[in-house]
């Protein structure tokens, strides 16, 4: 302070100008920004007062640089709020960085885009609508206009195509709740298009993040999914234990070890089978073929045909009787 | 609003969307953390910044155990959560003892950091002056030719003026300007002092200035610094097209302060002017049906 004070009785002594105690020199102009209220001082400093009487150095220099600073605030243009003397701040020039990046613009949805195109303009509708019905104002759409409704459709008029007994108003409610589910479903396939999220045209996505219950049903089915149905697969430490309730907990049923007699008569009728095979005979086929042979050869004698005809026919018989062969082949033998 | 989960309530609406980019945004907000261990120096430090940003300034009262320097995903998701984009770290360790990181934000992800040691420290407490009013915006005073010259330096500063100038301010009332913080760079220290503005007669309009030490005052040492890349600084700085001034064509402003303008006049059609008539130059009753065909034809076209 007493630094500044002598410095301020130099000054004194050299002008005489009335404001003298408010002008300060400096080298250097300061680069003032009246916004943000800086004042960026550039000039060297005094090292050498620095380091003897820094606080009071530094206070000093203070000074100067405020009393700069408040000069070009006190001529900035003013006006009065409130008893009170404003001045008005410019812009600030001093670049400081963003917070976050400037907000991108808003994706178009389906139907924007379609009106786009095709040159659709909405017009804006009132919020409140004239209801004859009940004789006032009534909303478009959200607060009071439920109850306005309910209050509107106490009864229902049941149309002479339906069935008399429908509830009307379970009816009403169901084509609400549908319109609501699709405009659901429409705001999330705008969200996943504008995400470009790929979303499968029919039912649901996969689960993206699965719950533990989820992911340790699908590791016990793993688990039990090799020839020997997770017979030798090593157990996880920390794996839960199946319910017993569990699909997969089910055992293969085994049936209990036969005695020495049931097995011995078991084998004995095995081999029994195995030697007495008798050759099988389709009944059907066979009768069928005989009466065929039977036919042919009739109308055979009554045509009393060429040699080509019976060539033929012939053939035939022996196509017929091979194949015959092969169901009797045993027989014949 | 891009959310697969619609918000339920109005109020939580309005939440989410002041949070959201804006153009113009909100006053950036600033954090307080603790480190792993304290000391007293750092703790009051730390008081006494947080009394100087006191309304838009979150001061949290548990320790952290992290280090800016190592792990930035912790002190990303503490600003994401608090949505501020100032954070005042103060921790205490035998290696870097008293030491405050700075450090701001921009997309939630850090842009600068720097790590001041304090050297020497006297907080508000130790000046027996009247406390200044919270909310207040400071005059910002930087001394020294280091703030120019080192690059270093001069993105610091430009941290400083972000961390103390508080939101931006149209008007100010002429004796409301109370508080000076002045920042000096010397070859090897920052020194931040806060003073006090005292209004005296002059003798003029313009008042004499006096100042009267408030602290804290404290005497910095520069430690470590991690500052950003010259692009994504300056992408960070970019101002978004809607609020750039749009420039005013063809006005002009002379010697004498008066408005010129100038005006564009197309070129004239000479061919539909009407000159003297006469019954020769008159056209007849098919030039005249073509005529009608082509304008119409180009109206349809037009459309």
């Amino acid at each position: 302070m007493a630094e500044t004070d002598q410095k301020d009785i130099n000054v004194i002594r050299f002008t005489d100008n009335a404001c003298k105690s408010i002008q300060v020199d400096k080298l250097l102009d300061l680069y003032l920004d009246l916004g943000t209220l800086l004042a960026i001082d550039t000039n060297d400093l005094n090292n050498k007062e620095l380091q003897s009487r820094k606080d009071q150095y530094l206070k000093s220099l203070a000074r100067d640089n405020t009393q700069i600073l408040l000069n070009s605030i006190w001529e900035l243009p003013t006006e009065k709020v409130e008893n009170n003397i404003v001045a008005k701040l410019p812009k600030s020039k001093f670049i400081l960085p963003r917070e976050k990046p400037a907000p991108k613009p808003k994706p178009l949805t389906k139907w924007q885009t379609f009106a786009k195109e095709k040159g659709i303009k909405t017009t804006k509708k009132s919020r409140v609508t004239w209801d004859e019905v009940l004789n006032k104002w009534v909303p478009r759409y959200g607060y009071k206009k439920t109850k306005a409704e309910k209050e509107k459709d106490w009864i229902i008029e049941v149309p002479g195509n339906v069935d008399p007994y429908t509830d009307m108003f379970e009816k009403k409610s169901t084509i609400k709740q549908e319109k609501v589910a699709k405009n659901e479903f429409q705001r999330l396939r705008n969200i996943a298009k504008a995400k470009k999220t790929k979303v499968p045209s029919m039912g649901l996505p996969p689960t993206p993040k699965m719950t533990a219950r989820q992911l340790n049903t699908a590791a016990q089915v793993a688990n039990i999914s090799t020839a020997s149905l997770g017979k030798f697969q090593p157990k996880l430490k920390k794996e839960k234990t199946l319910s017993k309730s569990s699909v997969l907990n089910l055992k293969k049923r085994k049936l209990p070890a036969p005695t020495k007699d049931e097995e011995y008569n078991r084998n004995l009728k095995l081999a029994d089978s195995l030697i007495n095979k008798k050759p099988k005979l389709n009944l059907e086929k066979a009768v069928n073929r005989e009466i065929f042979d039977q036919e042919t050869s009739i109308s055979e004698r009554k045509k009393g045909g060429g040699n080509k005809q019976r060539k033929r026919r012939n053939n035939q018989n022996s196509k017929a009787g091979r194949e015959f062969k092969k169901t009797t082949g045993k027989k014949r033998r | 609003m891009l959310r697969v989960k619609k918000p339920t309530t109005h109020k939580g609406k309005k939440f989410i969307l002041d949070r959201e980019p804006k153009l113009i945004e909100n006053k950036k907000e600033s954090l307080f953390l603790h480190g792993r261990k304290g000391s007293e120096i750092i703790n009051n430090c730390l008081k006494d910044l947080y009394h100087f940003k006191k309304p838009d300034a979150i001061k949290l009262g548990e320790k952290n155990d992290f280090l800016p320097f190592e792990s930035s995903s912790e002190i990303e998701r503490l600003c994401k959560k608090h949505d501020t984009s100032l954070v005042f770290f103060g921790s205490h360790n035998k290696k870097r003892p008293n030491n405050l990181i700075l450090c701001r934000m921009y997309d939630h992800s850090i842009l600068d950091m720097v790590e001041l040691g304090i050297k020497n420290y006297r907080g508000i407490s130790e000046f027996k002056t009247e406390k200044i009013t919270t909310g207040l915006k400071p005059c910002l005073i930087f001394s020294g030719p280091l703030f120019e010259q080192d690059s270093d330096l001069k993105r610091i500063q430009n941290m400083l003026v972000d961390f103390f100038q508080r939101e931006d301010a149209t008007n100010i009332r002429l004796q409301g300007l109370e508080h000076v913080i002045m920042f000096t760079a010397t070859q090897d220290e920052l020194l931040m002092r806060s003073y006090r503005i005292l209004l005296k007669k002059s003798g003029c309009k313009i008042p004499r200035i006096e100042l009267e030490e408030l602290g804290p005052s404290i005497d910095f040492v520069i430690r470590r610094k991690k500052l950003a890349s010259e692009e994504l600084f300056k992408l960070a700085c970019k101002v978004p097209k809607e609020l750039k001034a749009k420039k005013v064509k063809n006005v002009t402003k002379d010697v004498f302060g008066s408005k010129l303008g100038r005006v564009h006049v197309g070129k004239q059609n000479i061919h539909r002017l009407q000159t003297r008539k006469m019954k020769g130059l008159r056209k007849s009753a098919s030039e005249r049906r073509k005529l009608r065909a082509n304008k119409e034809k180009r109206k349809r076209d037009g459309k």
